[in-house]
């Protein structure tokens, strides 16, 4: 079973490392001290294993495993912090506060390796960290990129993916518009139509179109089709 | 107090007996029946006036039930009326007192019950401005209390995440470096006592505070010793200078989670103490990054509380202020010296 680490101290790496010796079955194939490094080494052994910590720098852990496909399994290793906690309860095959002592370790590793199906860890609103309303991750090639929100003007669903638009182009993320709906703040961006997410910001103009139809105009000239239920709640947004 | 008050219903009978002793002298009463009606009358009404103003004092009636006074002041005047009127006749006196008496009988009546009247105001007031102050005092006190127990609370208030992990990292080094490890519990104790020992907001000098976070930056560059380090300069000046106690730690850790979590690079913090006039300047330097930070950033709850102490303390809330220059975040701090 192959196994990667993944946390920004040195020393935490090492406990985990330490701890794993007892057993010969994991094999220990990268260790990483920030999230794109691990993206990185994810995709290129597959493991089956991860040690995540949630406070990292640039991106959390959360948030790496949003840019993995199929993510593996995770146990996840922090200090108190009350945004994961919350968390973990649902998704993660188990979460060490740390310092954690060896038994509760073996506890938790026994759990994968006694696992029958494997579980993919479900990543919903409920783990989204405070940072979600504030900045997306995405992946573009082999790039990672983090937006702030402010930069994004749009987002239109796209089969099982969204795309998020900027003023670079378009990002493909794999979520659902109703994810983006709950986590960002309703004032800055409304969900006009089933398939669009609009940042208000970026609104110039709202023009009727035949019968009860109406078009909101961007910025950047894109022409958006409003719901009738998305003109409502757009109007009430902005105290019209 | 209690003299003064003393002092008042003494000048206030002497006042009232003189008068009316002129009044019934010019009238043509003899000096020996004046004095006799002007002292007991006199005693009457002041003792009346006494009377009103404990009453009024005990059960103070609320501005719409003014009137209350006025009837009472009326009882009070009624019965002033009836014991003047039987003391005076039982003593033996001239015709052309008694005349004079039965036809002055409803002035004074009129009179004594003004004087109770304005006695019951005066003790209104009173015991109105008296009641006012204690809840001033009562306000203040309470304002005193509430602020002290706040700047304690914002004093202590120690990141539990830098604790836990400070213990892991220890956990982690007992078995590959027992001495090093014995050095990390030895600087976190001392680290701790000195944030629990501070009590009372004391002030404390530069130098002094500089020490206590050297034992916490030593901590952290355990922990993080690979991506960060710090510069610290000061000005011999400012080393003598006093601040608030425990007042930089909040903001060095502030400044260090913003630069290890921001960027992934290395990270240098860095703090200038310059004196300046009859101010202490302080600066913190820490690395950022400018695209992806958020609009929030620095307001952070390390800074806020910071900055909840400055104006507790000193009362005023530019003390504190944040700025960016390009891929640098920088704190500035004023410490007044008292």
């Amino acid at each position: 079973m192959k196994v990667v680490i993944v946390d920004d101290e040195p020393l935490a790496r090492g406990i985990v490392k330490e701890y794993l010796k007892s057993f010969s079955n994991l094999n220990l194939v990268a260790e990483c001290g920030d999230g794109f490094e691990g993206v990185k080494m994810i995709v290129q052994h597959q493991p089956d294993l991860i040690f995540l910590d949630v406070q990292m720098p640039k991106i959390t852990g959360f948030e790496m495993l949003e840019l993995i496909d199929n993510p593996p399994q995770v146990i996840f290793t922090t200090a108190f912090d009350e945004y994961a906690m919350k968390a973990f309860e649902a998704h993660a095959i188990d979460y060490l506060l740390k310092p954690f002592s060896k038994e509760r370790f073996d506890k938790a590793v026994s759990k994968v390796l006694g696992q029958q199906p494997k579980i993919p860890i479900a990543l919903t609103e409920e783990t989204a960290s405070p940072e979600s309303s504030q900045r997306i991750v995405v992946k573009k090639g082999q790039n990672i990129v983090v937006l702030p929100v402010q930069k994004i003007h749009y987002f239109e669903a796209f089969d099982d993916y969204v795309k998020i638009f900027t003023a670079d182009g378009f990002f493909l993320k794999k979520k659902t518009m109703s994810f983006f709906e709950k986590t960002l703040d309703a004032l800055q961006f409304v969900r006009v139509h089933r398939s669009y997410i609009l940042n208000l910001q970026e609104l110039t103009r709202i023009e009727p179109l035949e019968k009860d139809n109406h078009v909101a105009l961007l910025k950047s000239g894109v022409r958006m089709p409003l719901s009738q239920a998305g003109y409502v709640k757009l109007k009430s947004v902005l105290g019209i | 107090m209690k003299a003064t008050v003393q002092f008042f219903f003494l000048a206030w009978w002497v006042v009232w007996t003189v008068i009316q002793m002129f009044v019934m002298n010019y009238y043509g009463i003899s000096f020996r029946e004046s004095w006799m009606d002007a002292s007991v009358t006199s005693s009457l009404m002041v003792g009346a006036g006494y009377l009103m103003i404990k009453i009024v004092g005990y059960f103070r009636p609320s501005a719409k039930n003014a009137l209350i006074i006025l009837i009472e002041a009326a009882a009070l005047t009624a019965m002033c009326g009836l014991a003047s009127s039987w003391i005076l006749k039982s003593i033996p006196s001239s015709l052309e007192y008694t005349s004079w008496f039965e036809l002055t009988f409803p002035v004074r009546m009129v009179f004594i019950w003004l004087m109770i009247v304005i006695a019951g105001i005066d003790g209104w007031l009173f015991s109105y401005m008296k009641e006012q102050q204690q809840n001033e005092h009562r306000t203040k006190e309470t304002e005193k209390l509430m602020r002290e127990a706040e700047l304690t609370n914002l004093q202590r208030q120690l990141q539990p995440h830098f604790l836990f992990n400070s213990l892991n990292s220890i956990s982690a080094l007992t078995v590959a470096q027992p001495e090093q490890a014995r050095k990390m519990i030895e600087q976190l104790s001392d680290f701790l006592r000195g944030t629990v020992k501070k009590e009372n907001n004391q002030f404390t000098t530069l130098r002094h505070e500089l020490h206590h976070l050297q034992l916490y930056l030593d901590i952290e560059k355990v922990r993080f010793g690979h991506r960060l380090s710090t510069a610290i300069e000061a000005d011999n000046a400012a080393l003598e200078m006093k601040l608030p106690s425990l007042l930089l730690q909040p903001v060095l850790e502030n400044a260090i989670k913003f630069g290890l979590y921001d960027t992934v690079g290395n990270v240098v913090i860095r703090l200038v103490a310059k004196p300046d006039n009859n101010n202490l300047l302080l600066e913190i330097k820490n690395p950022f990054d400018a695209d992806t930070a958020a609009p929030k950033t620095g307001t952070g709850f390390g800074l806020q509380s910071v900055q909840k102490r400055l104006s507790l303390l000193f009362f005023r809330n530019d003390l504190l202020s944040t700025e960016k220059k390009e891929n640098i975040f920088i704190t500035h701090i004023k410490v007044p010296q008292l």
